[in-house]
């Protein structure tokens, strides 16, 4: 049994801990509500360039001179996989999940006989992979995943390493796998390819809205200059546009991840409390108790 | 997106940010690839790359509002005029002295560049060109 004044050192040492996870709950929240904000106005962008993307490509993607983005390599050999995580820790089982998809997934494509590089987007996915898949890391992009606002010019960055990769024939096949913004208490481990660009999900219903315009009597495009120029630009844009997306989605779930932590740790800090206070103050009474024996057999002693 | 009333053309300019613009307007001009082109309501559908250069938003026959951007994609459906931007500013924001430095630096950079790999080369290329716009832009204002 611990004497009173441990007791009193450890209920100290505990509500010490509590003010500071309940302060990072806090500081978290008001952050998630940034990131969310973030991940809401990026979104008409990404959603209008997948439209603009599902109307071109539907009738280029399967002509002999489909650009190499879009028709893919030919082969699927090598993968390449971007691993969105974040720099800092604390926020739960935020990094743990996606490291566990990512090596899940590699098992998978290496069983499979393919060859796996990565791509590592913040601190905490690198240290976590390092020591057992060291080798596959390729490259390693810092300062990118720890910023308080995510820059569309570091998703570009990012693009253009990917594209000069690809360019170079380093890879045929390239993933993200980030966590997706739910709700701030869910976030979904999702697996993307953006290499070669997976017909989005728009597309069926742009292709249906199209085909039914041209019933109607010719709502059908006019390209300027034409159709594989425009393609050609917008392939490499749409790129940092599911990147930065990605990572915008990471940000606010990284947020909402922390927050709900931190939550957690504040509540158990306050049962360790409750807990140590009542023993503290058991001990603390049984002690009063014991003297006050004493002091009454020793009276009744002096009186006997 | 807004009701689209039945003279107005609904215009919107959107960053992978944010949404910059979105506003119904009477004409909105926009500098395409192959020319400058004006857009009413009821325009064929049409997709056509930007050059860098101003989009001026006609209310009336007034121009109301000019925002330079550095390229980009204009969709014309029937909803309306969409026009993806990467970087975009209002032609009030902008200042001469500093499109000029602006355009000193970019040329530097390429004078420096040593060997440049092509990618390399095309983006520097691409800021001289986008820093010759906006001067130009700038000096027609006047």
């Amino acid at each position: 049994m611990p004497s009173l004044k441990e007791l009193r050192g450890r209920i100290g040492s505990v509500k010490q801990t509590q003010k500071i996870t309940s302060a990072m709950k806090l500081v978290a929240a008001s952050k998630l509500k940034r990131a969310q904000e973030q991940a809401e106005a990026s979104r008409p962008f990404s959603l209008k360039m997948s439209a603009m993307l599902a109307n071109l490509a539907a009738g280029v993607r399967d002509l002999p001179g489909a650009p190499p983005l879009l028709a893919g390599s030919g082969k699927e050999e090598t993968h390449l996989i971007v691993v969105a995580t974040s720099d800092r820790g604390l926020c739960g089982g935020f990094n743990s999940s996606i490291v566990r998809a990512v090596r899940r997934r590699i098992a998978e494509l290496l069983d499979a006989g393919k060859t796996v590089k990565i791509i590592c987007i913040g601190r905490k996915g690198r240290d976590m992979l390092r020591r057992e898949h060291g080798k596959l890391i390729i490259e390693f992009i810092d300062g990118v995943a720890g910023k308080r606002r995510m820059e569309y010019a570091d998703a570009a960055m990012v693009a253009q390493k990917i594209l000069d990769l690809y360019a170079a024939g380093e890879f045929d096949v390239c993933s993200i796998i980030f966590n997706r913004f739910k709700s701030a208490v869910t976030q979904i481990v999702t697996l993307q390819q953006i290499v070669p660009v997976e017909p989005p999900a728009a597309a069926e219903d742009a292709a249906a809205t199209t085909a039914a315009a041209s019933a109607d009597g010719g709502a059908i495009y006019e390209f300027e200059p034409d159709e594989e120029r425009i393609l050609s630009e917008l392939l490499p844009r749409n790129l940092a546009v599911q990147i930065f997306g990605a990572l915008v989605e990471n940000a606010a779930s990284e947020q909402g991840a922390r927050m709900a932590a931190m939550d957690n740790a504040t509540r158990n800090a306050g049962e360790m409390i409750r807990k140590l206070t009542l023993s503290y103050n058991r001990q603390r009474q049984a002690q009063i108790t014991k003297e006050l024996i004493e002091i009454i057999s020793g009276a009744e002693a002096a009186v006997g | 997106m807004a009701e689209a009333s039945t003279d107005k053309l609904a215009f919107e300019l959107v960053s992978p940010e944010r949404v910059l613009a979105s506003v119904q307007a009477d004409m909105v001009v926009v500098p395409g690839e192959e020319g400058d082109f004006g857009v009413l309501v009821e325009h064929a559908p049409l997709l056509s790359l930007l050059r860098p250069g101003v989009i001026s938003i006609y209310q009336g026959q007034q121009v109301d509002q000019r925002i330079f951007v550095e390229g980009g994609f204009a969709e014309v459906n029937p909803k309306g005029l969409i026009v993806l931007a990467e970087a975009a500013a209002p032609m009030t924001e902008l200042n001469l002295d500093e499109a000029r430095q602006q355009l000193k630096d970019a040329e530097e950079d390429l004078g420096d560049a040593k060997d440049p790999s092509e990618p390399e080369r095309e983006r520097l290329e691409r800021a001289i060109v986008v820093a010759r716009a906006r001067i130009e832009a700038l000096e027609f204002q006047g």
